[in-house]
């Protein structure tokens, strides 16, 4: 005895259709959402931000001449050193104290923050480029792949510290002449830094494009008659960018530290014109008596690199669909 | 294997003779003149002679050439003399005497030949380098692993907190920092290296460790967190694979899945990481022997380019090149032969 079928079956309630919950939503959102979970990212991203728009903006807000000299003024502390030594010689008008010529901290800390970030940006940029340019080069170019790979691995085994000493000593005096004193020394240090650290990115993306280019969707767009340069800029370039993103991050965080370090030796920026690792460098010598003129600019590049490396940590985690939604 | 280390070795020797020839290249721009700090009352043409006693009158080509044989024919022929005539290991054998007073690459600071005050400055950097690199590796391996085997427990997060930090926080900061905090508030160690001093009983000892101190923390807490995050990563790869669920149905004890099985594996990475960063932490041995003041290869580079000593400078930088490529070569090979699933041919 069986029983008769229904014609249309009630439909079992857990099984039903119900339609999408949720709108439909991009990757970028996806990427935010997972990048939002991760706190020491945001608070990187977040003081990155912050440090940007301070060096910005902060000129305007704080109106004094980090080169004036006031030398009636020498030698003030930070004004909290009053809160546990009266004695200290303080003054309301020059809250992080002044040097040993008067020039007021603050305004010079945010003057060298403004050419340590604008030097870790320049330097990060160029260095994306090229490192895109020769990985896309590499990639998708078979006949350059050979000798552009050799070119990455001889650049990856010079010693880049002594060598970037050799080229900032040597090219100064051509270079200062050509762009004035300071100018000179930003297109040298930019320069010389972007080249000698583009070879992990060129890697990256020519692993990245070698596995895409042999993917169907390119296979697609070369059918419909696409042109190599409009398939590496339409269909290539975005699907490597989370990797550069990555490396831009690193890429930021070693340009501001190698500015600093050329500069902590001597080798940097004119000695009028503050940078962070220069600021550091002259206080070296008389840090027992005013330790606070070492440590003010060291923890400006440590927060700021800290914070790169973090926004790089959760970027990495982000852009990755792998780890993404878990 | 050995085909293949051989091939790495001979394709090397063109890297290197590349590499030297930029460099070589690059110092032939440099605009300081050796002659600069010669009296102006000497007349033109003896200048012209000491110019020439100095080797800096012949085209580039030809001092390119000279610089080689003397780094590739005459300064082997050196040592090799020195290694059967003085030294302790060798001293048994007949004294070969190859040298036969040829030119040797000599500093324009000095006068004296490049190489012998190389020798004279690597045991400091060896010392304070290597010391800070083994202590660096031991401190990391256990943070490394501990960390990845609990997971985002505090532990975890406060290990990684450091090593970030530890990795964002450059030397010329942290070497100051310390000498303000250890020899200046606190006293308890010398800011200076003191490289005269020489150790011949315990008291002595106490002071070249106490010295060694700063230098080494400030290396290691680099070297730290760089090998601890590798550690952690590499460890994380590995805990979630099923032979570690086999080596735990098996009934093995935690101790012995870990140590045995996930660590062995997860050293493979760690350890061509720390074979790669070996020329790079002479590389940044630069700055920190700026602070400490020790008198190493680092700051003998750091005066040899204020001095404008390019014989000096050429030398040194194409020995940090030797390092990067000798190591990249071990780091290589050691991946092979640790990783059968690695093959060369």
């Amino acid at each position: 005895m069986t029983e008769p079928v229904q014609a249309t079956p009630t439909p079992i309630e857990a099984l039903a259709d119900k339609g999408p919950l949720e709108p439909p939503r991009s990757q970028w959102k996806d990427v935010w959402d997972q990048f939002r979970k991760h706190k020491g990212a945001m608070f990187g991203g977040g003081f990155l931000l912050f440090i940007t728009l301070a060096v910005l903006l902060g000129p305007y807000l704080w109106q004094v001449d980090a080169q004036k000299l006031d030398i009636r003024n020498k030698d003030l502390r930070p004004i909290w050193t009053a809160l546990w030594d009266s004695g200290a010689k303080v003054a309301l008008s020059r809250p992080f104290g002044t040097d040993q010529l008067g020039r007021d901290q603050l305004a010079q800390i945010i003057q060298g923050g403004r050419t340590s970030m604008a030097v870790g940006w320049a330097a990060m940029v160029l260095s994306l480029i090229i490192g895109t340019a020769v990985g896309v080069m590499a990639g998708f170019v078979k006949k350059a792949d050979g000798l552009l790979m050799r070119l990455t691995d001889l650049f990856l085994s010079l010693p880049i510290l002594p060598l970037l000493l050799v080229a900032v000593t040597l090219f100064r005096q051509p270079l200062r002449e050509a762009f004035g004193p300071e100018g000179g020394m930003f297109v040298l240090i930019v320069g010389i830094i972007a080249i000698t650290s583009w070879m992990p990115t060129a890697r990256i993306v020519r692993g990245d494009i070698l596995a895409l280019k042999e993917r169907e969707f390119i296979l697609a767009a070369r059918s419909i008659g696409a042109t190599p340069f409009r398939i590496v800029q339409r269909h290539l370039l975005p699907n490597v960018l989370s990797p550069i993103m990555v490396s831009a991050t690193l890429g930021l965080a070693t340009a501001i530290i190698t500015e600093s370090a050329l500069s902590f030796l001597g080798v940097g920026f004119p000695s009028d014109f503050p940078t962070w690792g220069k600021m550091l460098a002259d206080a070296v010598q008389r840090m027992q008596q005013f330790p606070e003129r070492v440590y003010l600019p060291g923890i400006a590049i440590s927060l700021t690199v800290l914070s790169v490396n973090y926004l790089g940590d959760g970027l990495r985690d982000a852009l990755d669909p792998r780890i993404r939604g878990r | 294997m050995l085909t293949f280390a051989v091939r790495r070795l001979v394709l090397a020797v063109p890297t290197l003779l590349f590499i030297s020839f930029v460099i070589f290249m690059l110092l032939q721009l440099a605009p300081g003149d050796p002659m600069a700090q010669v009296p102006l009352t000497v007349p033109p043409e003896v200048k012209e002679k000491m110019r020439q006693a100095l080797g800096v009158g012949e085209p580039p080509l030809v001092q390119y050439w000279k610089w080689l044989v003397q780094v590739f024919w005459i300064e082997p022929k050196v040592f090799i003399d020195y290694m059967t005539n003085s030294s302790t290991l060798l001293g048994w054998l007949p004294d070969t005497q190859l040298y036969q007073d040829e030119l040797r690459v000599i500093s324009w600071q000095t006068r004296s030949p490049v190489m012998d005050i190389v020798i004279q400055r690597i045991p400091q950097t060896l010392w304070v380098v290597g010391m800070a690199y083994v202590v660096g590796i031991l401190i990391a391996l256990p943070i490394g692993i501990y960390s990845a085997y609990r997971q985002y427990s505090v532990f975890d997060q406060a290990g990684t907190f450091i090593t970030m930090i530890g990795f964002s926080i450059p030397p010329f900061f942290t070497g100051p920092l310390l000498i303000v905090i250890f020899s200046v508030q606190l006293g308890w160690f010398p800011s200076i290296y003191d490289t005269t001093h020489v150790v011949n009983d315990w008291e002595s000892l106490k002071f070249q460790l106490q010295q060694m101190i700063l230098p080494v923390m400030v290396l290691a807490l680099q070297t730290t967190a760089q090998i601890s995050r590798y550690m952690r990563a590499s460890m994380l790869d590995n805990l979630n694979q099923d032979y570690v669920r086999t080596a735990r149905a098996k009934g093995l004890s935690e101790a012995v899945v870990v140590t045995v099985h996930v660590l062995r594996n997860s050293m493979i990475p760690v350890i061509t990481v720390i074979a790669l960063n070996v020329p790079s932490i002479f590389g940044g041995a630069i700055i920190t022997e700026n602070v400490f003041k020790v008198n190493g290869i680092g700051q003998l580079l750091i005066t040899a380019l204020f001095a404008n000593d390019l014989p000096m400078v050429m030398t040194l930088t194409f020995i940090f090149a030797v390092l990067i490529v000798l190591f990249n070569l071990i780091a290589d090979i050691l991946y092979g032969l640790l990783d059968p699933r690695i093959r060369y041919d």
